[in-house]
């Protein structure tokens, strides 16, 4: 990417990866939305999580698409360390736990209701991250793939 | 929902899916056919919401939540519109790409649909 363009708009391949989490923040903040609706007393916990899911997604979608400006660089950054230690971490609970789980999130067993893409994404956007970092220096480490 | 119309929804929507994602995978950018393609998909889901509206009052109730089908279907609605304006933004390959990832997402939510009208129990 150019160093003369201040804050770099999400180009190439970045971009599939930003309507992947879009449609990830979509299925996860409407089931979220329906769970929380219809059951939520049924499994508070699960519920909470699933809600939180969907937010960090919401908000790894949005910080990846201004990810060129280093404030949301840094955003997404988080949410999607957050997102990638969520899915490892309800994923192994739901397999050595399953009681506690046995309600539906995104995340159980390593997001497998969503064809593993919760635990593929991360991987897929800490290696953008990784290699679009924003131009604050006269040499750019940006890359369009 | 009505079973064949179901598959032929899927049918449509993973053969779209796989077309743009080959199609922008050897560099083609978006064109007629691949944003037409995406186009006859949402024609399709609209039909659906048509559908999905006289079902029950003609004898074709959902067994499962209608709350959770109506959050899948309308969002399966909006995404292939939010697909063609976030990938015509840039007419790249990968926006080719993009366009096949929203019709293979919608092949999925439309057969998890059919799921939550024919199987699952509210």
């Amino acid at each position: 990417m150019s160093t003369t363009v201040p804050a770099p708009r999400m180009t190439g391949v970045g971009r599939v990866l930003v309507i992947v989490y879009a449609v990830m923040a979509l299925a996860a903040t409407g089931r979220s939305v329906v769970q929380i609706i219809r059951r939520f007393d049924e499994a508070p916990l699960a519920y909470s999580l699933s809600a939180v899911a969907a937010v960090v997604y919401v908000l790894a979608t949005l910080a990846l698409v201004l990810a060129g400006r280093s404030g949301w660089y840094t955003v997404a950054w988080v949410a999607i360390v957050f997102e990638l230690t969520g899915v490892l971490v309800v994923g192994l609970l739901s397999l050595a736990l399953p009681t506690l789980f046995q309600h539906e999130t995104v995340w159980s067993l390593f997001g497998i209701g969503y064809l593993f893409v919760p635990l593929v994404l991360p991987l897929f956007g800490i290696w953008w991250l990784w290699t679009h970092r924003p131009a604050i220096a006269p040499q750019s480490a940006g890359v369009t793939a | 929902m009505i079973l064949w119309f179901t598959v032929v929804q899927i049918v449509v929507a993973a053969a779209a899916g796989l077309f743009c994602v080959a199609l922008g995978l050897i560099g083609r950018r978006p064109s007629d056919l691949s944003v037409g393609a995406l186009a006859v998909v949402e024609a399709l889901l609209i039909t659906q919401v048509v559908v999905a509206i006289i079902g029950p009052l003609a004898g074709n109730p959902p067994t499962g939540d209608l709350l959770e089908f109506w959050v899948y279907l309308v969002s399966a609605v909006l995404l292939p519109a939010g697909a063609v304006l976030w990938a015509l933004m840039e007419r790249s390959r990968w926006s080719t790409v993009i366009l096949g990832v929203a019709a293979l997402a919608i092949a999925i939510m439309l057969w998890r649909m059919h799921a939550i009208w024919t199987i699952q129990i509210a």
